[in-house]
């Protein structure tokens, strides 16, 4: 089964405000100086915030804010953050792989910006609503 | 200068309490765009069972990596942190962190390895309470980028 696609809008005002509420204060995800000095195309996205997009993603399936009992990612790709008022996309859509007798549902989660991929192996274990 | 792959299994003394705050949850759940009511509410997460606002999925890493300095900034170990990139990242929860929460971080050294000049690192945290009930384990591989 699959999941409704959901869509996350990022600019360059998200990054700012991820990096104070998260206390990750990388200047690769706030400045473009630093960013292409380490050979980035610019600013990119906190790896964590693009996970915490999609754990927004799963929670809103699980139809519940408590409902994750697993859920890992592993980071392939930056995601590239203009500075403009539109930013870019992230489309985050889900597989139902497996439900279990113990009432668990497993997920494989892919999250693509501009068409590419930038997570691999997403997958979240989710409670089924009560 | 490769990681150490002696440093596999091990565990680092518990970390200082961490005090989880109802208005950092509020702040983190806000700078995701999580509107929930559980996350803002203490009514909403109540109606859950939960004692107080709780947490989104990925919060714990906001406590995690702070904990984690342990681990890279130990110079026995030789993580040179401005070539560190993040690798992969998994939770497995006992129940979501929650507002009152203090938290105690207790980090193990899973797996060490170099492969095609880079270095990776699997970093354990078991988040638990201080009373020692476990909330949250938390796993980070982090790649430490070869010399170009």
């Amino acid at each position: 089964m699959e999941l409704p696609t959901k869509t996350f809008r990022v600019t360059r005002a998200d990054l700012v405000r991820y990096a104070g509420a998260s206390g990750d204060f990388n200047p690769i995800h706030w400045s473009d100086r630093v960013a292409t000095k380490v050979g980035l195309p610019g600013v990119i996205a906190h790896g964590m915030f693009t996970m915490a997009l999609v754990g927004r993603a799963v929670t809103e399936w699980a139809g519940s804010p408590d409902a994750v009992v697993e859920y890992g990612v592993r980071f392939t790709r930056p995601v590239v953050v203009p500075d403009d008022d539109q930013g870019t996309e992230i489309e985050v859509t889900a597989k139902v792989r497996e439900v279990t007798e113990e009432g668990l549902t497993r997920l494989d989660v892919s999250a693509t910006c501009l068409g590419e991929k930038v997570l691999a192996q997403a997958r979240a274990t989710i409670r089924t609503a009560r | 200068m490769p990681l150490d792959p002696s440093f596999v299994g091990r565990t680092y003394p518990p970390t200082a309490p961490y005090q989880v705050g109802r208005e950092k949850i509020r702040e983190f759940a806000t700078a995701i765009g999580a509107t929930d009511p559980a996350y803002h509410d203490p009514e909403a997460a109540r109606a859950l069972g939960h004692s107080d606002v709780i947490a989104p999925p990925t919060f714990p890493f906001v406590v995690t990596m702070a904990a984690n300095r342990q681990i890279i900034e130990d110079p026995a170990l030789g993580v040179d942190y401005s070539r560190v990139v993040h690798g992969d990242q998994r939770f497995a929860y006992t129940r979501p962190v929650a507002a009152g929460d203090e938290l105690v971080c207790t980090n193990t050294i899973e797996d060490v390895n170099t492969r095609g000049g880079h270095g990776f690192l699997t970093t354990r945290t078991d988040v638990n309470t201080v009373a020692g009930e476990p909330v949250v384990a938390v796993w980070s591989k982090l790649v430490v980028r070869g010399e170009a």
